[in-house]
């Protein structure tokens, strides 16, 4: 029981009495204290409700209309699949769809293609392979509330990503039948959810023709072998395997086929990171030119340990965690007990593909009592490796320090 | 008997086509609110209509004054928001008052 303390330090504690973050809490528990339980991220001004929306657990809610829900950290101990009541929600603009009628929804494929589609679900199950795959969707802001200096936007810990199971059929499958023609530059895909005002920017995204004919880009029906939750996207989804979760545009409604760059809000204005290799700038300056932001980064956390965790002296402890990047695959995960000064490889665990969390595992010893600092840093298989220092954007997008957790030896 | 089938069959279909054909959900009420402060009319009556007041509340403490100005900018000229242009400094008066306490 006392694991309350130990468990949470870092990722953020709960402040009702008597509510334990565990994974293994009954729901009724849960829902019994949820109307006064919080979570204090470890920055300023980092206190988050915890609420429960339709078909989710209590979640940390940043935001009301429209709704921005992040998964509590220690969610990720549970098991390598985020569950669907617990994955994180993030929207735009406040309109967001509310009910969804089957028999009325329709996503349409139009602009430079031979063959116009308004396709039914129905449609869209049985006229066309189904395909699968485990893929992590992680918003460009994630953990933007611990960039130093802080910057305006999303204020979020490290729960704004989730590993899901995704089911659907294959963007280059639907575009097929559609025929692209000749010309055709860009995609672009818009969602159900919109502005309540006309002057307000809708919200859609674009993909190049390479892109979106890259095979593992999908329409998904499923998440986690069952219909994708509202607040996640209900009835169907993009989900473009490696990329930050922007580009995964909830309730699609409309795929357009143009033979230009999309010039849009949210591609020529929002979510564009400094064009240049490190994505970065001087803290606190501004870029010069921009680009829009694309391939995640590597990154890795623990997940079995807090900051403040205590642990004895000469026990051996199972540390766990998880790693993943934008598809090349997790080559190895480098642990340090003494502040990374030293490194140590840690073990595997289960791969579920090269979009996947990857669970690693190392067993710690300490031999001397007091603070110690530990650290986690992975590597790619095509080489991208955690850089040991924070690096900077005016977004605070992309955040992949290597990870460090404080821990006591008694 | 016809009839008598015919009933329920319908019930059954108008039962089995909510299940599998549409998906209604009910948002929790909306409770986060704007500090009280000379201004928070001005957020009330402009920023409230596209989201809610948790957008501004989130944000870290000690953020300059250039921070909120480009924001109530970005909210008028991008996300058109119906902001007078003489109301575009009050506003930003009542946040950097209200939300970046040193």
């Amino acid at each position: 029981m006392d694991d309350s303390q130990t468990s949470l330090g870092r990722r953020g504690f709960i402040q009702s009495a008597g509510l334990l973050l565990a994974g293994s809490v009954a729901d009724l528990a849960w829902s019994k204290a949820q109307a006064a339980a919080k979570i204090a991220l470890p920055f300023a001004n980092g206190e988050r409700p915890l609420v429960a929306y339709p078909q989710k657990r209590p979640l940390m809610r940043l935001t009301t209309r429209p709704p921005q829900l992040e998964t509590p950290f220690a969610v990720f101990r549970e098991g390598l699949l985020t569950p669907n009541d617990a994955f994180f929600v993030r929207y735009h603009l406040a309109n967001i769809p509310l009910s969804i009628d089957l028999t009325s929804y329709r996503l349409t494929v139009k602009g430079l293609v031979s063959k116009p589609l308004s396709l039914s679900m129905e449609e869209l199950r049985t006229g066309f392979p189904t395909v699968e795959l485990v893929a992590v969707n992680q918003c460009s802001g994630n953990s933007r509330g611990f960039v130093v200096p802080r910057v305006g936007g999303g204020q979020s810990g490290n729960g704004a990503m989730g590993n899901a199971r995704w089911r659907g059929v294959s963007l280059k499958a639907v575009l097929a039948k559609a025929g692209v023609l000749p010309g055709a530059k860009q995609i672009t895909f818009k969602g159900l959810d919109a502005p309540l005002l006309p002057s307000t920017p809708e919200f859609v995204k674009a993909l190049t023709v390479d892109q979106a004919f890259d095979g593992e880009v999908m329409l998904a029906f499923a998440m986690n072998s069952t219909d994708l939750p509202m607040l996640n996207g209900y009835p169907l989804r993009l989900v473009v395997p490696g990329y930050y979760g922007t580009y995964w545009v909830k309730h699609l409604s409309e795929i357009n086929v143009i033979d230009h760059e999309f010039d849009g809000f949210f591609m020529s204005k929002g979510y564009r990171i400094p064009d240049n290799d490190c994505g970065c700038v001087e803290p606190g300056t501004a870029a010069k030119t921009t680009k829009p932001i694309g391939k995640m980064v590597i990154r890795s956390f623990m997940t079995s340990l807090d900051d403040g965790a205590a642990i004895r002296v000469g026990e051996a402890t199972l540390v766990q965690g998880i790693a993943f990047d934008s598809g090349a695959g997790i080559r190895e995960v480098q642990f340090s007990q003494d502040g990374g000064s030293s490194w140590v490889q840690a073990n595997l665990g289960e791969d579920l593909g090269n979009y996947s969390f990857r669970p690693w595992n190392i067993k710690l010893r300490f031999t001397k009592a007091g603070p110690h600092e530990l650290k986690v840093r992975a590597t790619s298989r095509s080489g991208e490796i955690q850089p040991l220092n924070e690096t900077w954007n005016p977004s605070g997008y992309r955040r992949n320090v290597v990870e460090s957790v404080r821990v006591v030896a008694l | 008997m016809r009839l008598q089938l015919a009933v329920p069959t319908l019930i059954l279909s108008t039962l089995l086509s909510h299940v599998a054909f549409a998906l209604t959900i009910t948002l929790p009420e909306e409770t986060a609110e704007y500090r009280i402060g000379p201004g928070v009319d001005l957020a009330r009556s402009y920023c409230m209509g596209c989201h809610s007041a948790d957008y501004v509340l989130t944000q870290p403490p000690g953020m300059p004054r250039s921070f909120w100005e480009a924001e109530v900018n970005k909210m008028k000229k991008v996300f058109g928001a119906p902001l007078p242009d003489d109301q575009v400094t009050p506003l930003a008066d009542y946040l950097v008052r209200t939300y970046s306490v040193h």
